[in-house]
């Protein structure tokens, strides 16, 4: 494991997600986000065991950085968040509804998830080896789609890396209002190996989603890895009714942060400045980017 | 000139027709995969079109639990990642469960991934009432579907040559749902002979998903337009020639297979000659296929239309369970003849 990349590659989703804010806070991006500030650890320790070539990643409304740490497509990202003629899909998906290569998005909560099972399927039909993964939140155990995908999963030995990031919420509402029972044991009880993490420390994390993936690669049987993290930022962009304490206490296990202070200060800053510089330049070339127009697309 | 007695020696019905469709799409397609609640032999599916796959492709035919909602996703899912799968919905009315994937995934995938992907699935599901199974497994929910961009309907009839339109659908590489009225399967595959089905001189647009026109008058003389589908298609076919016979009115009769993309040229083509147009469908009236034609006739052939289209569909209501509740629910020969004979001007 080198937690220096690790570092790197949270960190360039943390700022970038900041800067995403900041440009609606400047008017520049319309529409809605949903950044993933906090949970970067769960993105980056888990899709560092993927391969892009062949493995697949289906994700949710909160994407960005998910679609980062697995296609490192920025620009790509920023464009299609700013509509422009360049983003990865045109300008036609936005932030939620991403696809490059083996990266899929969509907006719906639990829609995506029998969507990651068939191609599951399809992959063990085709004999790629490749791994599916998808990515749920609290909320989308609120589907009951979710569960016919476990449950087919399970029934046919497919290869799907369920990853649950727990954040405690359900865009307002807490978990003690949207969630009985256990998490971990909705994968049990289906039959599939499961996982359980509170952590938010991406050695930890990565070590874990190592385990997952190699069991999958294995057995070629689903896998049910639930991650209990949290968000700082809102739900999308100004929503946030949450008492600042609680999000405070929660800074104090900020991913950053833990994995942060296991790299020497210079190395760190040098690690920043190079996240930074390329942001800066990301950000310059998506804002000059023709925006999409009818006749373009 | 009811189906099942002017049913050509030889042709066989329709459940056979699609049955042998399959097999050789499998024969000729190792991409393609069925899945579907009991499909799997020796049951076949519960209107027994997949009978025998699973038997000569057990890795390729995949008996699902009651999960349509997921199903559909599955389906997707394949699809994206480069397989063909037909999805067997066991009844149409289920397929409400499936809304969310056919509305948000299937039907969106392609242009908001900016055609970076093709979702190439079929949906094959029964539609259609008159075997008395009540509220939930009798109705023609086509028309929700004909709202949502980026998907071609299909609707059989058993004068449309089924293997073939069964073959153009899994090669088609849009999502299709390919409807079958339940009526269907039990009947015989009515195709042409010497160009006439019965009585009816008939001609077939181009296309993957053609359009059957049929007049008993070699395209002249008729007074009348009537476009239908599927299930629908002997109903009319009887009453036109009930038309003929007690009232002597000849009317020109449509019968589409491509819902949507709605193919009206042939149905714009009948009224340029016959001046006025009644729209039939099995499913209920507001917000379904004749309020669509009837608003594009309307748009285009305003200056062709003799007098307001008129439509004859199902009451606004429940399908009943009882035989003679479900039958007055219904439209049938009686409607269309009537809805034809009291256009104004139609018998001069």
């Amino acid at each position: 494991m080198d937690i220096a990349a690790l570092y790197e590659r949270m960190y360039f989703i943390r700022r970038f997600e900041e800067t995403l804010l900041d440009l609606f806070a400047q008017g520049k991006l319309a529409g809605t986000t949903h950044t993933y500030i906090g949970q970067e650890a769960n993105a980056v320790g888990i899709i560092d065991h993927l391969e892009p070539e062949r493995d697949v990643v289906f994700s949710n409304h909160r994407c960005h950085g998910h679609y980062l740490a697995f296609t490192d497509d920025a620009f790509g990202l920023l464009s299609e968040v700013l509509g422009k003629a360049t983003g990865t899909c045109g300008g036609k998906g936005g932030s939620q509804h991403l696809c490059k290569g083996n990266f899929y998005s969509n907006g719906v909560l639990g829609s995506i998830v029998p969507v990651a099972t068939g191609i599951g399927l399809a992959e063990k039909r085709k004999g790629t080896g490749a791994i599916s993964t998808v990515f749920l939140g609290d909320g989308a155990l609120g589907e009951g789609v979710t569960y016919e995908s476990l449950n087919m999963a399970s029934l046919w030995k497919l290869p799907v890396l369920f990853v649950v990031e727990n954040n405690f919420y359900a865009q307002s509402t807490p978990i003690e209002l949207e969630l009985a029972g256990s998490i971990p044991a909705r994968g049990a009880a289906f039959g599939i190996e499961v996982a359980e993490l509170d952590t938010t420390d991406v050695a930890e994390i990565h070590g874990a989603a190592r385990r997952a993936v190699t069991r999958i690669r294995e057995t070629g049987e689903p896998y049910f890895l639930v991650l209990h993290t949290y968000r700082f930022s809102p739900h999308s962009k100004g929503d946030d009714n949450r008492d600042p304490a609680e999000i405070e206490e929660r800074r104090k296990r900020d991913p950053l942060k833990i994995a942060g202070e296991r790299l020497e200060p210079a190395e760190r800053e040098a690690l920043e400045a190079r996240a930074e510089k390329r942001l800066a330049e990301t950000v310059e070339a998506a804002e000059a980017a023709p925006a999409a127009t009818p006749e373009a697309a | 000139m009811s189906g099942a007695a002017s049913g050509h020696a030889g042709q066989k019905r329709c459940a056979q027709v699609l049955n042998e469709a399959l097999h050789e799409i499998f024969d000729e397609r190792a991409d393609v995969y069925v899945l579907g609640e009991d499909v799997l032999d020796p049951y076949g599916g519960a209107f027994k079109v997949t009978q025998g796959l699973s038997d000569r492709f057990p890795e390729r035919v995949l008996t699902t639990p009651i999960s349509e909602g997921g199903m559909f996703g599955v389906a997707a899912g394949m699809s994206l990642r480069g397989l063909r799968p037909i999805l067997e919905i066991m009844f149409g009315d289920f397929i409400a469960l499936g809304f969310d994937q056919i509305v948000n995934g299937i039907s969106k995938f392609r242009e908001m991934y900016d055609d970076q992907v093709e979702v190439p699935l079929v949906v094959r599901t029964p539609m259609g009432g008159r075997r008395g199974y009540g509220p939930t497994h009798s109705q023609s929910l086509e028309k929700l579907l004909l709202g949502v961009p980026n998907i071609c309907v299909v609707a059989a009839s058993e004068c449309h040559d089924l293997g073939s339109l069964l073959r153009n659908a899994v090669d088609d590489e849009r999502p299709v749902f390919f409807v079958e009225n339940k009526l269907l399967y039990g009947r015989v595959n009515r195709r042409p002979e010497d160009g006439h089905v019965g009585e009816l001189g008939l001609r077939e647009s181009a296309g993957p998903y053609p359009a059957l026109s049929f007049s008993g008058t070699d395209f002249s003389e008729g007074v009348a337009t009537i476009v239908t589908y599927g299930g629908m298609v002997p109903i009319v076919l009887e009453a036109a020639t009930d038309l003929i016979l007690e009232h002597e009115i000849f009317c020109e009769v449509v019968a589409l297979s491509q819902l949507l993309p709605m193919e009206l040229e042939p149905v714009l083509e009948s009224v340029a000659r016959t001046g006025a147009l009644v729209t039939v469908e099995e499913g209920t009236l507001t917000g379904g296929f004749g309020a669509e034609i009837a608003a594009r006739v309307s748009e285009q052939a305003w200056s062709d239309l003799r007098r307001p289209v008129q439509r004859v569909a199902a009451r606004d209501g429940i399908i009943p369970s009882a035989r003679p509740l479900e039958d007055a629910m219904l439209p049938g020969v009686g409607d269309v003849v009537d809805a034809i004979v009291a256009l104004e001007g139609v018998r001069s």
